[in-house]
């Protein structure tokens, strides 16, 4: 079997609200996992188990206060709970792909353009990765008369068709999704769950956030559960 | 990759009298890359910027750069006639107040050909060609090329000082609230302006805001300042949405979501 391309050790989360008193919200506790080229690793628990935060802080968007996130990064293992914001840019932007729930609109920019910066981040030239973007829509469905338009009053389901395109237009080796089919009609979650397919076909390692136990069951070929820490407690 | 960071600022403090304006700060700022320095009025962030800059001279503290012309050299130390030299040239300062930046009794052409006369263009044809491009360029109608910027809009006038900094093509580029104190729209403008003109040259930028959304926009990194102090700095998704200090939990807490 190959390396893993995720390692995950001892990671804990706990925020603390400094302007409530210094309230201390443990949300996960010595979590450890690896995750393997061509996976599909699907958390699983209840609503406030912490699969969302566990997936922020794979993306170095949630600070870890203990523990280590091992990546494969351009053949090397590098730790992101320890990585310098330089080092986990570089990781963003060649290795690991982020689909948030929800699309984070950036203000007046086309869909396209929305979709295809990725791409442009990596060196493609913009006439490119533009064309890669069409392509994306086109196999999301998005009406091509919303391509020239910025997503900020798109409809639920064609913002999240935007930001599914923007996650996949790239072949990154991890993959890290969160209910990418929760806005979106049968229709078109057959295809994201297409797309998921491809991208472990050519070995991506995927975690992913599926509510629906029939999707899961579909994509998945592991399941994580987490539980809330007052009650695993 | 270059491996070694454009600037890198150590233990800088700036006192005025008894009062730390900037207190010990320390960072470094990588080619091609923005960062934000967010904080209240009074934090340092201005300061901060302006003693990078050469405009107020540090108390204590080193602010190694890497220049084009000179490889490194160590800016607190350095002799007048280079500093000229350097901010003349390798950087760019971007005043709130455009009438700051700008003078105001000199064409819009004028304004943008000094600059680029100040880095040792001679030749009149090319100089007036390259004024008119980068009018064109900040979207202010090259028609208005022999027009005073005293008869600009705010919006326009910013956009004229933009363009006067950028047409040197400077490694370096300094904002102090580049969008204060304009109307929301015009703001909006600017700033998909200095979004497009970021990516395209590839700049590298210190930009000082007190709004979280042009940060967010804008930079890669945020040092969140407070009292002349950095109390925190990461990447920007992280200081907004898990910020660790009690000053940025407050800053990020204030933010109105319209």
């Amino acid at each position: 079997m190959s390396e893993p391309a995720l390692i995950v050790e001892g990671l804990a989360k706990t925020f603390t609200l400094h302007l409530q008193g210094g309230v201390q919200l443990a949300v996960l506790r010595d979590l450890s996992l690896a995750v393997f080229p061509g996976e599909c690793l699907a958390l699983v628990g209840p609503s406030g188990a912490g699969k969302s935060t566990l997936l922020r802080a794979l993306y170095g968007t949630y600070v870890a206060q203990a523990g280590h996130i091992h990546v494969r990064h351009c053949g090397k293992m590098l730790d992101l709970a320890s990585a310098d914001s330089r080092q986990i840019l570089a990781v963003r932007r060649d290795t690991i792909g982020y689909v948030s729930q929800f699309l984070r609109v950036i203000p007046r920019v086309p869909a396209r353009e929305i979709v295809a910066e990725p791409l442009i981040h990596r060196g493609e030239s913009t006439h490119a990765a533009l064309r890669a973007a069409d392509a994306m829509l086109a196999r999301l469905n998005l009406p091509e008369r919303l391509w020239h338009l910025p997503p900020a009053t798109f409809s639920g389901g064609e913002q999240q068709r935007v930001n599914l395109a923007r996650g996949f237009i790239v072949h990154y080796p991890i993959l890290l999704i969160d209910e990418p089919t929760a806005s979106l009609d049968p229709v078109n979650a057959d295809i994201v769950l297409s797309l998921i397919a491809e991208a472990r076909k050519r070995n991506a390692a995927i975690v992913g956030i599926f509510h629906d136990p029939a999707v899961r069951l579909r994509v998945a070929t592991r399941e994580f559960a987490l539980a809330p820490l007052a009650e695993a407690a | 990759m270059t491996e070694t960071p454009l600037l890198r600022v150590r233990n800088l403090s700036v006192r005025f009298g008894a009062l730390a304006a900037v207190d010990g700060v320390s960072f470094d700022l990588w080619s091609g890359e923005v960062v934000a320095l967010v904080g209240e009025s009074g934090s340092g962030k201005t300061t901060l910027l302006r003693s990078i800059h050469g405009f107020i001279p540090p108390t204590a503290g080193s602010i190694l750069y890497r220049s084009d012309r000179f490889g490194e050299v160590e800016l607190t130390h350095l002799d007048e006639p280079r500093r000229r030299l350097l901010a003349r040239t390798e950087w760019g300062f971007v005043h709130q107040n455009p009438r700051d930046g700008l003078r105001l009794s000199h064409s819009a052409g004028a304004n943008v050909g000094e600059r680029l006369m100040g880095a040792g263009a001679r030749h009149w044809g090319t100089i007036r060609a390259q004024a008119l491009a980068w009018l064109d360029r900040v979207e202010i109608d090259p028609g208005r090329i022999d027009d005073l910027p005293r008869t600009f809009s705010g919006g326009m006038q910013q956009r004229l000082q933009i363009a006067r900094v950028l047409v040197t093509k400077p490694r370096l580029v300094l904002m102090d609230e580049p969008t204060g104190g304009l109307d929301v729209s015009v703001q909006a403008r600017l700033l998909d302006l200095l979004r497009r003109l970021v990516a395209e040259l590839g700049l590298s930028v210190i930009l000082v805001t007190h709004d979280l959304g042009v940060a967010r926009l804008l930079a890669q990194r945020i040092l969140v300042m407070q009292r002349g102090r950095v109390v925190e700095a990461g990447l920007t998704d992280q200081v907004l949405d898990d910020p660790q200090h009690p000053y940025s939990q407050l800053l990020v807490s204030s933010v109105l979501v319209a």
